[in-house]
């Protein structure tokens, strides 16, 4: 009976699971659909079958070259990912093994920062980069996206140092190992699915950041965001278009995610994030 | 060293020299079919001047003012030139944010330009920005639904008459709704079209002294016209409806009657696109019985020089190319004349080629030569422009009410409301701004 009640209970539970899956997917799903359908079709109300066309992936490759935004994406996404783990590393270390007094306050500081609208630093942040040279630059952009997710990096890596016991640390420290050793060589090993999962998060996140990279960007390292920006029009019918160019920007950064969606879940329920 | 090895050196020097003073102009513009055109003609005018290279960046229409605003007020210089519409120019030349073109050279001929387009484009005299293509706004028609119906399109009608032949196309069996117009919210999707409505009632946005007007009869009378024809012979969820949609709607053969820019006559008279395109009709954007006044709707897509760019003499050179009779004819070459850029300059309207192969082209010239945007409405004003009132404030108050109105297609509020609504409004926004003293 008992056994009975699980298997209902497992079945309902994989039904929600997957209507669930569907409905938080359903968007993308309907992009792709939609970059197969003809302009008139794609603003001719909803369906799910597409007249199967290829034009549209045929024009946007034509009309504008994929590969330059594409690289910049890849150079942006990972730097400033890099630059974030750089940082971040130390930080989360002091904060979750030499924590003071106020070190839970410099937490929620840094996570007020993402609580303000971007577009209240826009000019502030504008005229620095106009200033130092960074404008349409990938070296700015970088700093940019380091920047902005930086709080959140902080915050993923201190939830998971603080599952490690800091005994071991203590151990490695009686035996000899420097600052430095213990970091590199104790902590980064043991928090490895927690580093790997905020890596890939901040991956994504700096592959879809369309504010930033937009205002602070023209034709040197603007990367896919803006490509599916340029798609929009305001005279003439343009979703089939934007639905291809969205799906190209969206691909590479959906099979990273299927590749790796075994590491990034562990690391995301192994953590705090629970 | 012999001679014949100095002068080699030299000519490599002069020719790396030259590669060094190349100059790569960056411009900003929107996604539209001509725009798009213009960039793959692009070679064209870099063969012409090796000295110049060209760098596009296309945005959408609201992030490019956004993002060109921004470039300017911080001094940025990342554009050469801007893609604008004629709403801003004045507004931004006015600021001092755009350089005088005074640059264009001899072969530019100004005074071809259509008057009512470079009027909107010129302060003190000086043109601000070049037109790249222009609309007004006319009414597209099915001659076929119009014949069956038993009716016959004047050349100059009038609301009451559009009324009448909007409910009398209407066959919801079919479903075929005898007018399309615009609905969704914007100050320039549905207000656009409203304004130039109440223009045409004889109604206006603003007293002399900037007072809001929507508490007068003829806003109540535009817009309750409106909302009725909308109800009697709209598509259903008109409230959402915009230019993109409405051309949908015409080109599957889904309205009778379609008003907006004439621009889309190229769209729904192309057999590629349209399933009506041998049946379309055109005839003037109407007004009520007894009112002087067509709408007055002009728009243009121009291109300008940042103050900010610190290239301002090749990127002229560039808006001399791309705005001339030349590029139009290059583009008729290449494209055949019922693509070119149309409504800027009167010897296009001249031309038998365009004529022939635009059977939209006259009501289109006469459209854009009934838009004087410095009188825009039948009552004294103190502003400029059709659909648009040329101040900066204009885009979200323009927003704003606009989301009143749809509000009233959509039924979710009376025409009574919206108006107070609106009148309340603007009446807060403008003194804050300070035109209310």
């Amino acid at each position: 009976m008992a056994r009975k009640t699980t298997t209902q209970s497992k079945i309902v539970w994989t039904v929600i699971a997957w209507v669930v899956a569907l409905v938080i997917f359903f968007p993308i799903l309907y992009a792709v659909i939609t970059s197969f359908k003809t302009e008139p079709e794609a603003i001719d109300g909803f369906s799910l079958i597409p007249s199967g066309t290829f034009e549209n992936y045929i024009t946007v490759q034509t009309q504008r070259d994929y590969f330059k935004p594409f690289m910049n994406s890849v150079v942006l996404s990972i730097g400033s990912t890099i630059l974030a783990l750089i940082f971040a590393i130390p930080a989360a270390w002091a904060m979750a093994f030499a924590p003071t007094k106020r070190t839970k306050d410099v937490l929620m500081w840094m996570l007020s920062t993402k609580m303000m609208p971007a577009v209240a630093v826009l000019l502030p942040i504008y005229i620095l980069f106009r200033n130092f040279g960074l404008l349409d630059t990938r070296i700015g952009l970088t700093i940019m996206l380091t920047l902005i997710n930086l709080p959140i990096v902080v915050w993923m890596l201190y939830t998971y140092f603080r599952e490690i016991p800091g005994e071991i640390l203590e151990a490695a420290r009686m035996d000899g190992a420097s600052l430095w050793k213990e970091i590199v060589y104790v902590l980064t090993p043991m928090a490895v699915p927690g580093i790997a999962s905020t890596l890939l998060l901040n991956i994504i996140l700096a592959w879809n950041e369309a504010f930033w990279t937009i205002q602070l960007s023209t034709t040197n390292a603007a990367p896919l965001t803006a490509f599916i920006a340029s798609f929009s029009s305001p005279q003439g019918l343009f979703w089939a278009k934007l639905s291809a160019a969205s799906t190209m920007a969206i691909a590479p950064i959906l099979i990273l995610g299927w590749f790796s969606q075994k590491q990034l879940v562990r690391g995301l329920t192994f953590g705090a994030v629970k | 060293m012999t001679l014949k090895t100095v002068l080699l050196g030299a000519c490599s020097a002069l020719a790396f020299a030259g590669m060094a003073s190349a100059e790569t102009l960056t411009i900003a513009t929107v996604n539209n079919g001509d725009m798009v055109r213009m960039q793959g003609l692009t070679a064209e005018f870099t063969k012409a001047n090796p000295d110049i290279q060209v760098e596009w960046v296309t945005l959408e229409e609201n992030v490019l003012r956004e993002r060109v605003t921004t470039d300017i007020a911080a001094g940025g210089g990342q554009y050469d030139i801007v893609t604008i519409g004629n709403y801003e120019v004045p507004i931004w030349a006015k600021q001092k944010w755009l350089l005088p073109l005074d640059g264009l050279g001899d072969k530019y001929d100004m005074d071809d330009l259509l008057p009512a387009i470079r009027g909107g484009l010129s302060m003190d005299g000086k043109l601000y920005a070049a037109p790249f293509y222009g609309e007004s706004a006319m009414i597209m028609y099915r001659k076929d639904l119009f014949e069956k119906a038993g009716l016959k399109m004047p050349e100059k009608p009038t609301w009451e008459f559009i009324a009448d032949a909007a409910r009398k196309t209407t066959d919801r069996k079919a479903d075929i709704s005898g007018m399309c117009l615009r609905g969704k919210a914007g100050w320039g999707e549905n207000m656009a079209f409203v304004s130039a409505l109440n223009n045409s009632f004889g109604g206006r946005w603003f007293d002399e002294q900037w007072k809001p007007q929507f508490d007068q009869p003829e806003w109540k009378a535009a817009l309750q016209f409106y909302a009725d024809l909308m109800k009697d012979a709209g598509p259903s969820g008109a409230s959402s409806n915009g230019f993109n949609e409405n051309l949908t709607l015409f080109q599957q053969g889904k309205c009778g009657m379609w008003i907006d820019a004439t621009v889309a006559a190229s769209f729904v008279s192309n057999p590629k696109d349209s399933k009506v395109a041998d049946k379309v009709g055109y005839a003037m954007f109407p007004n009520k019985e007894g009112v002087d006044n067509h709408g007055k709707w002009l728009w243009s897509w121009n291109l300008a020089v940042p103050a900010s760019s610190k290239k301002a003499e090749s990127a002229q050179k560039f808006i001399a190319w791309a705005t001339s009779k030349e590029y139009t004819a290059l583009v008729a070459s290449k494209e055949g004349w019922s693509n070119v850029p149309p409504g800027t300059r009167t010897s296009l309207y001249k031309n038998e080629e365009y004529t022939k192969a635009a059977p939209f082209a006259a009501p289109t010239l006469a459209a854009m030569d009934a838009a004087d945007i410095t009188k825009p409405t039948v009552k004294p004003v103190p502003y400029t422009g059709g659909q648009f009132v040329a101040i900066p404030e204009f885009q979200a108050l323009g927003t704003t009410i606009g989301q009143l109105f749809s509000a009233v297609i959509a039924g979710q509020s009376t025409v009574d409301d919206a108006l107070a609504a609106a009148q309340a409004t603007a009446t807060r926004d403008m003194t804050r701004a300070g035109y209310i003293k």
